[in-house]
């Protein structure tokens, strides 16, 4: 659905996803027992938005928090919102419930004014009740509200001062979270459907590989063949499991090597083609005394979801219904609709929580395999779950990355010039965006289509590769390129922070080693070439902050430091690292400041931005996804490891309060500066610059020598 | 017929002896709330108490239950009567995506079963068996230490 509206662009501008879905009875719904029910377009992805949501709309319609129900995002019946991503939601999402809310509100209140003659202005509302000066005069359930919301948004609405929130800006508890203490069947995992039967995929014994013959079918099983697409049905999971287990040794494929040596990825990067953008190119005026040159790699990484990815598919007549954990339910829907041939609106994506995805990961490729399944199975809802080996060998991938800087001094050591150059793939596959599907299994069936080449978003929207490459000191002269591959031998997509990971650990890898070259305190040399004063800040409170703690008496001790404003326009965040050189690198505490404007649920952003530095230490770590010639081998925990609670530093994180100032979203903004903090402490602590990732014993001792 | 005590009440399974007890407890007994994750004993979704012990159900097949006393996170405490572990965890809003968390409680109860009065180190360690990966590892240590504590005021 696109709202209401098709020429919303004739129209005044309303806020965020509203602008476009601009029909409010699509957004709120006031239901029985009291109960309100919101519809908003974006998805749970552990990252608490439900909640966030609830907070905003609690807040404009003045009833209590818990009378809020979040309704999962469907394609049929909620409000087009596009992806969850990018820490936008809040913004996105909450601008317009908050704005539809507010409307919803002055509605119903001037109805109210209108049938009982009390004034507007002295009609209050108590919890969803509308109070006049003689007491209760009607409520949110007591009129006719479905004719009442049935209009689009009106222009003129004025949600409340931020002086007036009492629930938005406060912390609340997740609404989800019960559930998933409580073991409650809550997961898209946990969903049956009467007649269900459970699909295993069979997949390629090699990226490229086509089918040649598939042996004798298990009793008990039904095979979905397609080209080189195969699985297997079964009436319960565990003989999914135990035919998919026993036929996938016995299918013999056609292989062929198409991916490079894993030693040699870095030269694969510097060779491969490419071509060539310009994210910024500022001439330099002043003729360096110095130039600082530095290299840094970032190897493939895994989104290594805990949950696997699910579906369930159902066709029935002719429309299909696809139950999805998927980011982008809409683009979904558009290419399982492509790729099965079906009408549009022949096809329904229903979102139900999964794992935390942190990115692009398999939940739309699976829905896709569910999708084909269904359809060789009419009538029959189809289960489908990834093994943990399909899991981390054949979902997207976060794409390796070189980034080179040359950052060239006058003689008091200021940056005068600052080259970047990036050689990535791009960061996003996500579905909906190329001229075919771009699922998986959409390169596997017969007549496949090849996967597209991944791009990168527009730097407008945050970029990919070049996210977070222009830096925000002032440098003199700037170049920053981007060589983005042309060759794609692992399929590249989303993760958290995108490029922003390597190059914000660039650009402060460099400005530590400016700092001691030019004799100065790393944040002291960083404040003096910034203009921003709300990323000053960050670094001053995160200084104050580390500077409480004494540090540690002995050698193999070291501190760093880290800041980037995520994508240049969303929230500062500055990191001290504290680490410990033993047999492996420990990351022993983590200071945070961030500045993210406007916060709805502060311990709820506290959280994310601690999950997104934990997960960042172990990228920084422990995280490289291995290959041969024909696949990614680290498809298990055990070669694929990630940090674990003994491994987890202390971590504090401090929230600048503004709530005058625009919300900027925190899911992403941590894990560059984090990264970039353990590099610098490492060089704290032993004098080598950590700039190859993971920063494992046995990399730092290649980097030493 | 498989025969074991699941959640204080006794249970009959006709099943194959070799059927994964995670496969039994979600396909078999719809108690949904213990998670699969890798079925090699490597992420710690999956687990469940077993004679108070904090163990994998994706390898372990049935017939090794026979007899015994199995809790799944939904025998460990319920919304209207929540064990202190439960408590604690949305005292702590200890988690994030929640995939994790069954086997997070479970292996926690395990720990405390034996040692009333864990130090933070000895509950990392027990817990390292146990992957999250969206950083809730801190919340969900201080949420163990919070129920041991609450759980010491009760005598034993």
């Amino acid at each position: 659905m696109s709202g209401s509206s098709p020429s919303a662009a004739d129209k005044p501008r309303l806020p965020g996803s509203l602008n476009t879905n601009r029909l409010l009875s699509q957004w709120i719904e006031f239901g029985a027992d009291r109960r309100v029910a919101i519809r908003p377009g974006k998805v749970e992805i552990g990252q608490g938005i439900l909640t966030a949501l609830a907070q905003i709309a609690a807040d404009e319609l003045d009833v209590a928090f818990d009378r809020l129900d979040v309704i999962a995002a469907a394609t049929d019946v909620s409000p087009d919102e596009g992806v969850t991503s990018g820490s936008r939601s809040v913004s996105d999402s909450g601008g317009a419930l908050r704005y539809a809310c507010a409307a919803a509100r002055a509605i119903f209140l001037s109805v109210v004014a209108q049938r009982t003659g009390v004034p507007l202005a002295s009609i209050k509302v108590v919890d969803g009740v509308f109070i006049g000066p003689q007491g209760e005069i009607g409520s949110y359930w007591s009129e006719p509200n479905r004719d009442l919301l049935a209009c689009d948004a009106p222009a003129d609405v004025k949600p409340k001062a931020i002086s007036a929130r009492r629930i938005a800006g406060r912390s609340a508890a997740r609404i989800d979270l019960p559930d998933k203490v409580f073991g409650v069947a809550r997961f898209l995992h946990d969903l049956r459907l009467p007649g269900m039967k459970f699909a295993r995929v069979i997949r390629p014994s090699a990226r490229g590989a086509r089918l040649l013959t598939v042996p004798e079918t298990p009793a008990g099983a039904q095979l979905v063949a397609d080209g080189s697409f195969l699985a297997v049905v079964c009436e319960t999971e565990t003989a999914a499991d135990a035919s998919a287990a026993k036929l996938a040794p016995r299918v013999r494929w056609q292989e062929t090597e198409t991916l490079p040596e894993q030693r040699g990825l870095r030269d694969f990067l510097r060779s491969a083609p490419s071509e060539t953008t310009l994210a910024a190119e500022q001439p330099c005026d002043t003729t360096p005394t110095q130039t600082l040159r530095a290299e840094f790699f970032k190897p493939y990484l895994a989104h290594a979801s805990i949950g696997l990815c699910c579906a369930v598919a159902h066709l029935v007549e002719g429309q299909l219904r696809v139950w999805s954990h998927s980011q982008s339910i809409f683009a979904l829907r558009k290419d399982i609709a492509r790729g099965l041939g079906l009408a549009l609106d022949d096809v329904v994506v229903q979102h139900r929580e999964g794992a935390g995805c942190y990115g692009h990961n398999g939940a739309d490729d699976v829905a896709f395999d569910a999708a084909l399944i269904a359809r060789a199975c009419p009538g029959i809802p189809i289960r489908v779950q990834w093994s943990r080996e399909d899991e981390l060998g054949w979902g997207p991938l976060a794409p390796a990355m070189l980034v080179v800087v040359e950052a060239g001094t006058d003689a008091n050591g200021a940056i005068v010039n600052w080259r970047h150059e990036v050689t990535s793939n791009g960061h996003m596959s996500r579905p909906g965006n190329f001229a075919v599907p771009s699922l998986l299994a959409a390169s596997h069936v017969s007549n496949p289509c090849e996967i597209p080449l991944a791009v990168d978003p527009p730097l407008a929207g945050g970029g990919g590769s070049n996210r977070n490459a222009i830096p925000i000191y002032r440098t003199g002269g700037q170049h920053v390129a981007v060589h983005l591959l042309t060759e794609m031998p692992l399929r590249t997509s989303s993760l958290r922070g995108l490029g922003a990971m390597t190059n914000v650990l660039a650009i402060e890898s460099v400005m530590d080693e400016l700092a001691l070259a030019a004799g100065r305190d790393p944040a002291a040399f960083r404040l003096a070439h910034l203009d921003d004063p709300r990323a000053c800040a960050v670094i001053e409170a995160v200084t104050a902050m580390s500077e409480r703690a004494a540090r540690p008496d002995g050698e193999g001790f070291g501190r760093g430091l880290g800041f980037a404003r995520y994508k240049g326009t969303s929230s500062y965040c500055a990191v001290v690292a504290e680490i410990e050189a033993a047999e492996q690198i420990k990351v022993r505490r983590l200071w945070i400041a961030a500045d993210a404007g406007e916060v709805i649920n502060p311990e709820g952003a506290k959280h994310q931005i601690e999950g997104g530095a934990v997960q960042a230490c172990s990228f920084a770590l422990k995280e490289a996804v291995q290959f041969d010639r024909c696949r990614v081998t680290s498809n298990t925990w055990e070669t694929y490891p990630i940090l674990r609670f003994s491994e987890v530093p202390e971590v504090e994180v401090t929230l600048l309060d503004r709530p005058e100032l625009p919300t900027l979203g925190v899911g992403e903004c941590a894990t560059g500066p984090t990264v970039a903090a353990i590099s610098n402490a490492i060089h704290d602590a032993l004098g080598v610059w950590a700039r190859t990732m993971p920063f494992t014993a046995e990399q730092l001792a290649r980097d030493m020598a | 017929m498989i025969a074991f005590h699941l959640n204080g009440a006794p249970v009959s399974l006709d099943l194959p002896a070799d059927t994964p007890l995670v496969a039994a407890l979600r396909d078999h007994l719809s108690l949904f709330g213990t998670r699969f994750g890798c079925g090699a004993e490597q992420c710690g979704a999956c687990m469940v108490l077993i004679d108070g012990r904090a163990e994998f159900s994706c390898t372990r097949s049935i017939d090794t239950v026979a007899g015994r006393q199995v809790t799944t996170i939904e025998g460990l405490g319920s919304a209207s009567a929540p064990h202190a572990l439960q408590r604690a965890f949305l005292q702590e809003q200890a988690g994030q995506c929640g995939y994790c968390l069954s086997g997070m409680l479970i292996s926690a109860a395990g720990l405390l079963a034996n040692d009333r009065d864990p130090t933070e180190d000895a509950v990392r360690t027990a817990l390292d068996r146990n992957l999250c990966r969206c950083g809730a590892h801190n919340r969900i240590v201080r949420a163990v230490l919070a129920a041991a504590a609450e759980l010491r005021t009760v005598p034993a």
